[in-house]
């Protein structure tokens, strides 16, 4: 069964509609999203059942996972992020071009969880802004699809010029992202 | 051929060290020395060398931080296998905090270079002659030993654990 995203509000007559264009791409933007997953723990795992027939991300325009951070909409932090490989995770978010959301999926992406200890970055929201939190350790694959249509929700309200706004570029500034 | 018991090679070790040989034990059937610690590269090689033991393989190098042991806080231990003989031996090297140092070992064993470089980087203890004694695992930017007792575990840059929640 195919399911149709809703219709943006507009007006409909013979033969035409007309809706404003933020909407409509922001429509596109949402069912369309490319997530990279950056897995590197047990939120990973979870996360490949959720790719999986059973939850089946493809249902929400994510047939393809991106590898490469430069195709990608989505950036997906699941799991452990040690202080050693901060700067590898900045670099990656970096990379990704405008649109770009972030979520970071367990209690060790958002919190370091039960790694509070020296080796481990306290929360990836220490090196790059996070868009949408999903708790857990690990949390469970419907949480992780709420998660994602949390980040559906941003893309279709969102203004199409968000990295213009003066509130974006400050939070750019506060991680030191140029 | 004969094989090797802990008895025979603490008799040679005995022979070899004298009063440089401060305490022997054996704990899970492997021989644990105490030595002194300027002796640490001569028995080493000695060992290495010795035509029968032919312990020609270092399995580990390590530390260890003890606060409370009075001029003894911290130690490296290394841990020698003899593939021939098939029998292993703990060496320990105790040192007081004051004067953290001791010899590299890198000159007898190659695989000593990573494993003293990791001793360096989580307990500070510094190996004279070493080619490039950096931090290895940490992050380079890291201020202080993260092992040696005096530090807390918990990262300070941690936010959500607050002690009221706790009960502290």
């Amino acid at each position: 069964m195919v399911k149709q995203a809703p219709m943006p509000p507009g007006y409909e007559g013979p033969g035409f509609f007309a809706t404003t264009l933020d909407k409509t791409i922001g429509l596109a933007r949402a069912n369309s999203l490319w997530p990279l997953p950056f897995a590197t723990s047990c939120c990973g795992i979870e996360f490949m059942a959720t790719m999986a027939s059973n939850y089946d991300l493809a249902r929400f325009g994510m047939e393809r996972l991106s590898f490469s951070p430069r195709q990608s909409d989505l950036l997906m932090v699941m799991g452990t992020i040690a202080k050693k490989m901060a700067p590898v995770l900045k670099h990656v978010y970096e990379q990704m071009a405008e649109p770009r959301w972030v979520i970071s999926v367990g209690a060790c992406a958002s919190s370091g969880g039960i790694f509070d200890t020296y080796s481990v970055l306290q929360g990836i929201d220490h090196i790059i802004p996070v868009d949408v939190y999903v708790p857990g350790c690990p949390p469970r694959p419907e949480q992780i699809l709420d998660g994602i249509m949390q980040i559906q929700e941003l893309a279709k309200n969102e203004s199409l010029r968000r990295r213009n706004m003066p509130e974006y570029q400050a939070l750019m500034d506060k991680y030191e992202i140029k | 051929m004969t094989s090797i018991d802990n008895d025979y090679l603490l008799d040679i070790l005995q022979e070899k060290l004298g009063t440089d040989l401060y305490h022997s034990e054996t704990t899970y059937g492997i021989l644990s020395i105490e030595i002194n610690r300027h002796k640490n590269i001569e028995l080493l090689t000695f060992l290495r060398d010795h035509k029968e033991l032919q312990m020609s393989f270092m399995t580990d190098l390590c530390g260890a931080h003890f606060p409370d042991h009075k001029n003894k806080e911290l130690v490296v231990i290394y841990h020698l296998h003899s593939l021939v003989n098939n029998i292993r031996l703990r060496i320990k090297c105790f040192m007081p905090e004051t004067e953290q140092v001791i010899d590299s070992a890198v000159e007898v064993f190659p695989a000593a270079n990573w494993m003293e470089r990791e001793t360096f980087d989580f307990f500070g203890i510094k190996f004279k002659g070493h080619p490039n004694l950096i931090r290895i695992l940490n992050m380079e930017s890291m201020t202080y030993h993260p092992l040696r007792k005096e530090y807390p575990l918990e990262d300070a840059s941690r936010e959500d654990k607050q002690d009221k929640f706790f009960g502290r």
